[in-house]
């Protein structure tokens, strides 16, 4: 299967379903870790509503392909050149701290792209949308409320947000650079053009960031690829574990 | 009694559907009230069972002695003629 040269709505489908998969995957790795019980099970919920969502986007991707594909297959059986999430999503989760900054930059983000995404020229994306924002509001709310209290707490708990943010603020220029996919998505009026999500963002994040009284990250952005293909080496690691069942026993079924 | 290092227990009420009281879920710990509405909504609403949350700080519910139990509910046990069972119900009121 060559997905590089699938029908461009297919590979937007591939770019956006991926983004919610390995998110949600990294997020379930907490699952029985959280740092208290009640905690455990928001980030296990988060993961349920990124997977579920990851699903929705591989389900219509596989229909459009045709030829039998499943949204199994997609998941499961291509490699690491193969997934076009962006690289801030594949990070591994550190402590809390780390978990919280990464998720707090991407559920701004996240929000932003499903709010242009509900006016989608692809009504099937749009309606996929206009379910998942709901759901992003909250998951934005959550890691907002941790970023703050967090900033806010001890000097151990702003020392480590700080340190969090600051570690993952190179890699959400990524999220702003459109690829070749994104420019055609724009172009084509299926979702909105990345680089003017930008302003927004960076709104949104500060305005979270001055009532935890924490200064916007300063650093130079990563050139990044991962909408290319072109990812960190935790990428590899997270799909041999979350490949690894479907590649040793490929009849299985649960 | 929480110490320090835990935060503190919150009660939570959900109501299922409108109309219906609130009624007492279970509890948890929050570092504070907006924290005890989300993460009641995670730990007691995963299912569909609300449209509305409560939470209350479990210091502030005043509760009754266990051993006054006989003092305050004994009583009642033999006065049956407060169940309102004692009256013929015209059948044009129908379901009460």
């Amino acid at each position: 299967m060559k997905w590089d040269t699938c029908d461009a709505s297919v590979q937007y489908l591939l770019h956006l379903g991926d983004d919610a998969l390995i998110l949600g995957h990294r997020l379930s790795e907490w699952c029985g870790h959280g740092p208290i019980l009640e905690e455990d099970i928001a980030l296990s919920n988060l993961a349920l509503d990124l997977v579920g969502l990851a699903r929705q986007y591989y389900q219509l991707a596989a229909q459009r392909i045709g030829n039998g594909m499943t949204e199994d297959r997609i998941a499961y059986w291509r490699s690491d050149r193969e997934f076009r999430n962006h690289v801030l999503v594949e990070q591994p989760n550190g402590d809390f701290g780390d978990t919280m900054a990464r998720q707090f930059y991407f559920d701004a983000f996240h929000f932003l792209q499903l709010e242009a995404l509900q006016h989608s020229s692809d009504i099937e994306l749009a309606a996929i949308a206009r379910k998942a924002i709901k759901e992003t509001t909250y998951h934005a709310q959550h890691s907002s409320e941790w970023v703050v209290r967090l900033g806010d707490g001890t000097d151990e708990s702003r020392a480590r947000i700080t340190a969090s943010l600051a570690k993952f603020w190179p890699f959400t220029s990524e999220l702003f650079e459109p690829s070749s996919v994104d420019r055609a998505a724009h172009a084509a009026g299926w979702g909105p053009d990345v680089a003017s999500l930008r302003g927004p963002w960076l709104d949104l994040v500060q305005e979270v960031l001055e009532q935890a009284e924490l200064q916007l990250p300063e650093g130079h952005a990563k050139l990044l690829r991962g909408k290319s293909g072109i990812h960190s080496e935790s990428l590899g690691f997270l799909l041999a574990e979350m490949q690894s069942l479907p590649r040793a026993y490929p009849d299985a079924t649960w | 009694m929480s110490t320090p290092d835990q935060w503190p227990l919150w009660e939570v009420f959900v109501r299922s559907k409108n109309g219906l009281s609130h009624k007492h879920s279970g509890s948890l710990h929050a570092p504070d009230a907006e924290m005890a509405l989300k993460n009641a909504r995670d730990v007691y609403t995963r299912r569909s069972e609300g449209t509305s949350i409560w939470v209350v700080p479990s210091s502030a519910i005043v509760a009754s002695a266990p051993d006054e139990k006989e003092v305050l509910f004994a009583p009642s046990d033999d006065k049956v003629y407060r169940h309102p069972t004692f009256y013929e119900i015209p059948d044009e009121v129908g379901h009460m």
